[in-house]
């Protein structure tokens, strides 16, 4: 794991494999469903009780990880905003012909726009391609932590993990 | 002479615990803190925090403190804000009140002796809730403007809202530097990179995944050199580190920053749990010299109880269980206990150890550990 989350500050594809709340190839194909991107022994558990499903399974002690179970993940997102280390994304891999949607946390501003084109980025902030905002949610239960739903092509769909920032700040 | 039942100095989450729950028990109780706003670090925590329902987890730390402030309020727990307590001897505590009550704080946010108001207070039971304290790094040019700790590069930005710079270094990869620096990617600065002496990153993963997908660069084994520039920081000279901790020749690399952030750990702020005479233990894990305590938040000292990171740098969630546990306990040995509360008690002893279980907090467990045996044999009983 010597190129892992401790040392580069993002999970490899190994890591991603073995993690416990990450869904299968057959499970991704099928429709929308979250993947948590949370493999460490931490002391931490919102995400079990977000879950109106019980999808999310943690246990005791608090310290376990968390488990996906993919069959009773409806792709709600609910649990999205909840996670306090931003580490749960939803993926739609069957959104529309050729094209999936990501939906991730973004807590900066300017907020992105409906319909507005961005750069999808990686886990290491790599820009790998364009996508379109299809859906920027911010209720009052997420707590300012707005989520951001881009539709980029298919086979980006696991690599994309946010969207370049904005530098520019609103005007006025 | 005012007197008090329980006094508690530092109004953070252990202290303001500490008061709900002596004054839930009757005890006339007075918090103390030297700040303009209670609440500790709590009021500049502006992210979602770890942990179980019982800790508020999801919830973020400056609303946890809005939160504990009523409890205290509604419990009875006088709180002075702008009081520095100074001297502490036999039980009585010196005070220097440089605002509060009706007075406003005093813009520089500091204190100014000529205004303040001594006060001494009295109390049977005293609880230490001081704190930690940011360590500093020692470097040339550690001393011009722009080199900060990331603990008052985040008062800055959140409390008092300015941006401390605009391209920030910071140094330390824990979770106070991964925090930090997603907090001052929010306000808008740009952080230049955050760098980490040791081969690996500290803190939590899904800290440094946050910063790294908005492409912070995180540099393990690279520390500071030297700061330069005329009347501020304009560059920063970095370097490779290598297994043995030397630093790998040729490996220097300058970046032009205005602000270096130091997040190197904290230490507990124990200078008045000095000066009241409890005897310390040296505990690296637990961030240095901690007074010693035993399973009841009691020191060495009669009466003088304590909690939170002065009891060994934690988190924000054990600060709180610790300073239940201590309020809880100076409460009963006041007689003013209650039924129930060695049940509550153990609940929260469950808790702690659910807390520091995990392999994050593994060395920490058994510091905590070693320092509450020595405890068990030092301090006094009730
Ligand atoms: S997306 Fe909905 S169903 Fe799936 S884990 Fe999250 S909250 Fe549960
Ligand atoms: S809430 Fe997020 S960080 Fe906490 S355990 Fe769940 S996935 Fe991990």
């Amino acid at each position: 794991m010597s190129q892992g989350i401790n040392v580069r500050g993002y999970l490899s594809q190994q890591e991603l494999r073995n993690a416990p709340g990450y869904p299968s190839q057959e499970r991704l194909a099928r429709g929308p469903i979250v993947a948590i991107e949370c493999i460490e022994e931490i002391p931490c558990n919102p995400c079990e009780q977000a879950c109106p499903q019980h999808a999310i399974i943690i246990g005791k002690p608090i310290t376990n990880r968390p488990y996906l179970d993919e069959d009773k993940c409806i792709g709600c997102g609910l649990c999205i905003p909840q996670c306090p280390g931003q580490a749960i994304l939803l993926i739609d891999l069957t959104y529309s012909q050729g094209a999936a949607s990501v939906a991730f946390p973004y807590e900066y501003l300017p907020l992105p726009k409906e319909g507005q084109t961005v750069r999808a980025v990686n886990r290491a902030g790599e820009s790998v391609c364009s996508g379109t905002v299809i859906k920027v949610q911010n209720p009052k239960k997420n707590d300012q932590t707005p989520v951001v739903t881009v539709a980029v092509q298919r086979k980006y769909a696991t690599e994309v993990r946010g969207i370049l920032r904005s530098r520019g700040r609103e005007s006025g | 002479m005012r007197e008090v039942d329980l006094s508690i100095v530092g109004a953070g989450p252990a202290g303001l615990a500490a008061a709900i729950e002596g004054a839930k028990r009757g005890c006339s109780t007075v918090a103390l803190d030297m700040n303009p706003r209670p609440g500790g670090q709590l009021i500049k925590q502006i992210h979602k925090f770890f942990g179980s329902r019982e800790h508020h987890a999801g919830t973020r730390g400056i609303e946890i403190a809005d939160t504990l402030l009523h409890e205290a309020e509604s419990a009875g727990v006088e709180v002075l804000i702008g009081a520095e307590v100074y001297a502490i001897h036999d039980s009585i505590l010196e005070v220097a009140q440089t605002f509060g009550g009706d007075s406003p704080p005093p813009l520089s946010g500091g204190a100014t002796t000529s205004q303040s108001r001594p006060l001494s207070i009295e109390a049977r039971q005293i609880v230490l809730a001081t704190g930690g304290a940011e360590n500093a790094l020692n470097f040339p040019g550690w001393t011009l403007p722009g080199v900060m700790g990331a603990g008052a590069a985040q008062t800055m930005s959140n409390v008092w809202r300015v941006l401390p710079g605009e391209r920030v270094l910071m140094v330390g990869a824990g979770n106070v530097g991964l925090i930090v620096s997603y907090q001052l990617l929010q306000a808008g600065a740009e952080i230049v990179a955050v760098i980490e002496a040791a081969p690996r990153i500290g803190g939590y993963g899904v800290h440094a995944a946050k910063i790294r997908r908005a492409g912070v660069p995180i540099l393990t084994s690279h520390t500071v050199v030297r700061a330069s520039g005329e009347s501020r920081v304009e560059q920063a000279v970095i370097v490779k580190v290598d297994a043995s901790w030397g630093t790998v020749p040729g490996s220097e690399e300058e970046l032009d920053v205005d602000t270096i952030c130091i997040a190197v750990g904290l230490r507990p702020n124990a200078r008045l749990a000095s000066l009241a005479g409890c005897k310390f233990d040296y505990s690296p894990s637990l961030g240095g010299w901690v007074p010693i305590h035993n399973t009841r938040m009691h020191t060495t000292v009669p009466g003088i109880y304590l909690a939170g990171d002065l009891s060994g740098i934690e988190e924000a969630s054990t600060a709180l269980e610790e300073g239940r546990l201590a309020g809880i306990c100076a409460a009963s040995s006041l007689s003013k206990g209650h039924v129930g509360d060695s049940e509550e008690i153990e609940a929260i002893e469950e808790r702690l150890l659910s807390l520091r279980s995990g392999p994050f907090c593994q060395r920490l467990q058994d510091a905590k550990q070693k320092l509450i045996e020595i405890g068990e044999a030092q301090c006094p009983k009730e």
